[in-house]
């Protein structure tokens, strides 16, 4: 059986834990140690996870964070797994799932659920660059910090960005993002104050600040958590784009791509084609090309390239073309992608009917947004503002990152969709309000600077004027905050 | 069509956005080409130099080149985040030598004859690879090509062994 893992690889060193062995369909599976059990199941060749609720329509790989219900299969009996942030492990009993499952039955896993309570100073939902940062500055200063991420590694996206950061060496520009989470994982490790907590995923908020988490593990916990502070930075999901046949396997989230092939060394597919110019798309159209790929081309909507110039360069040179101005409009396929089909648009974004080009691909990758991950929020009855140019829902704030909810904060892709440098910084801001509040003296003046950094430099920038825009949008004023808060 | 729609840089380009280095001083020896036209967040190159010879007041203004400073010894090339940098020498009769930023499979090696993509990705020629050295994974390739190809080839594809 071939083996869709990249051995060699121009900029990461892929090094895989121990062999694990699990049965998928009562076949028996090999993986290595560290993998999703979805990552270990694409590198055997295995495309199609599961059906549509109805089950008349396959389902592969979409958004490989755990977010969008394209890999929902069983797992030791368990229906709705999402398989891919669930780690490999010996002896695992991997089925798929076809359409709307049965009613688990009373399981000894269930039993087995334990409850426990946890007092901290601050809560961080979400391990990414916003959640992490944010507990670096925190546990610097003895908070006790707790952070939550659903998947079973620290880092959010950015263990899967190889390219070095844009920006100033203060927030980590000229390194690999892949290398800025493990710095900043390895610094967290050593700090007694912070727990990363993996795997753990926080489902809701309760009466006189309790929040609830499953911790799911060999003993699944049942997380009762109650801190002074919180900082949302659960990130965002990517967006689908309608077409014809848009659900085949083999068209994927631009990042279900990057987690395949930079988080696990795994070939996501031959040929590519990517749709959206944004920096996701012109970035993992490069990417796909370190990885052995061939791309067919990135399609666009609009008559402009979307993201950065340097970024659209790169992939050029490698003769990659760009069609501005075009759209996907349908795939084709038995039950995987084999062919694409883009056509002009007109000035409406309507399709032009004779101008289809054809591509003969097993990958389409869309790169056309990200929404925010705002469920928590939501629950908890944060005051938010539709903004489309930003991601969709987005929670209200001060310029200080805290939300119509008093001491709970947002930071990162959650509070609008930007990028990772924004999210360090972001982070950074609600650390240093909540030490503001602890009476750390030089809180506010740190604070002070950073903050003219972000909005009177760094978001000066012309090519990032639509988020600024954006975020100026939902940033109230304190007094402001005070009244809708009443 | 500019640049934001062919994801191609013009001559005229470079020179409108005051980053093509003098005659002059590209008649005297390497020096660093910024190609880098929008006022991105970024300030990379600036601390990357060793000369001092790349500056900016704000994070994101256009890189500006003191040509006079700048030997191009190539460290930029490695450290530029959006390998938008390249450094060119038409100083020699014959040849040009442009030294460009290869982060791709297989790798390159001094010697190897290699082809050489312009802008656009198209074969234009061959090269050859006359010095390498990496830094972080981004491989900092020197190649020797037809000196009217200074300007044009700014990628090149190793043949595989």
């Amino acid at each position: 059986m071939r083996d869709y893992r990249i051995i060699e690889h121009p900029i990461i060193d892929f090094r895989r834990g121990r062999k694990v062995s699990f049965t998928y369909n009562g076949k028996i599976v090999e993986a290595y140690e560290g993998e999703s059990v979805l990552a270990g199941l694409y590198a055997a060749g295995f495309r199609v996870f599961a059906t549509s609720p109805q089950g008349d329509r396959l389902r592969g790989a979409f958004c490989m964070i755990g977010r969008c219900s394209s890999c929902l299969s069983r797992v030791n009996g368990i229906p709705n797994t999402r398989i891919c942030i669930e780690p490999v492990r010996d002896g695992l009993v991997v089925e798929s799932q076809n359409g709307i499952p049965d009613i688990p039955l009373a399981s000894g896993e269930n039993e087995r659920v334990v409850e426990e309570v946890k007092e901290v100073d601050v809560l961080i939902v979400g391990a990414g660059p916003a959640g992490l940062k944010a507990a670096e500055v925190l546990g610097a200063r003895g908070l006790r910090v707790l952070v939550t991420t659903d998947h079973f590694r620290a880092g959010g996206q950015l263990v899967k960005q190889t390219h070095k950061f844009f920006g100033d060496t203060t927030y980590y520009g000229g390194v690999r993002g892949f290398k800025i989470a493990e710095k900043l994982i390895s610094n967290l490790s050593k700090n007694p104050n912070v727990e990363i907590s993996t795997r753990t995923f926080v489902y809701g908020y309760f009466k006189e600040g309790f929040f609830g988490a499953e911790k799911i593990g060999e003993r699944s916990v049942n997380l009762i958590v109650k801190a002074r502070y919180v900082i949302v930075a659960s990130g965002a999901s990517e967006r689908s784009l309608l077409f014809e046949n848009n659900d085949l396997p083999g068209i994927m989230g631009a990042g279900g791509a990057q987690t395949l092939m930079n988080e696990y060394g795994v070939k996501p597919g031959e040929d590519a084609l990517v749709i959206g110019s944004g920096n996701v798309g012109l970035i993992v159209a490069y990417q796909l090309l370190q990885a052995g790929v061939r791309v067919h081309g990135i399609a666009e909507v609009l008559r402009e390239i979307g993201g950065w110039f340097v970024h659209a360069a790169k992939v050029r040179r490698h003769g990659v073309p760009i069609y501005t101005g075009h759209t996907i409009v349908r795939a084709e396929g038995k039950d995987r992608v084999e062919k694409a089909v883009i056509s002009q648009v007109d000035r409406d974004f309507k399709p032009v009917p004779g101008t289809e080009k054809e591509f003969n691909v097993d990958l389409v990758l869309l790169a056309v947004g990200l929404q925010p991950n705002y469920s928590l929020l939501s629950q908890m009855g944060v005051l938010m503002k539709y903004l489309p140019e930003a991601g969709g829902l987005i929670p209200l704030r001060t310029k200080h990152m805290e939300t119509s909810f008093r001491n709970v904060f947002v930071a990162g892709d959650l509070s609008g969709i930007e990028e990772a440098t924004t999210a360090f910084i972001e982070g950074e801001i609600a650390a240093y309000t909540i030490l503001e509040r602890e009476g750390f003296a030089d809180a506010i003046e740190k604070r002070g600077r950073i903050l003219d950094y972000l909005w009177n430099e760094y978001r000066q920038s012309p090519v990032v004027q639509r988020s600024r825009d954006a975020k100026l949008k939902v940033t109230v004023s304190e007094e402001e905050m005070e009244r809708l808060r009443r | 069509m500019g640049f934001k729609e062919t994801g191609v840089l013009t001559l005229q380009d470079m020179v409108k956005a005051g980053l093509m280095p003098t005659e002059e001083r590209l008649r005297k020896g390497p020096v660093a080409l910024l190609e880098c036209p929008e006022q991105i967040p970024c300030n990379i190159c600036v601390s990357a130099c060793p000369f001092k010879a790349i500056s900016m007041d704000k994070v994101y203004d256009l890189p500006r080149l003191d040509e006079n400073k700048c030997i191009g010894c190539g460290v930029c090339v490695a450290k530029c985040p959006g390998l938008a940098i390249f450094v060119i020498d038409i100083s020699k009769s014959d040849k040009a030598y442009i030294t460009l930023p290869y982060e791709l499979l297989p790798r390159p090696s001094k010697g190897a004859r290699v082809k050489l993509l312009n802008r656009e990705g198209k074969v234009v020629g061959e090269g050859i690879v006359v010095k390498t050295w990496e830094y972080e994974k981004t491989w900092v390739v020197t190649v020797e090509v037809e000196k009217d190809l200074w300007f044009d080839v700014r990628a090149i594809k190793v043949e595989g062994v």
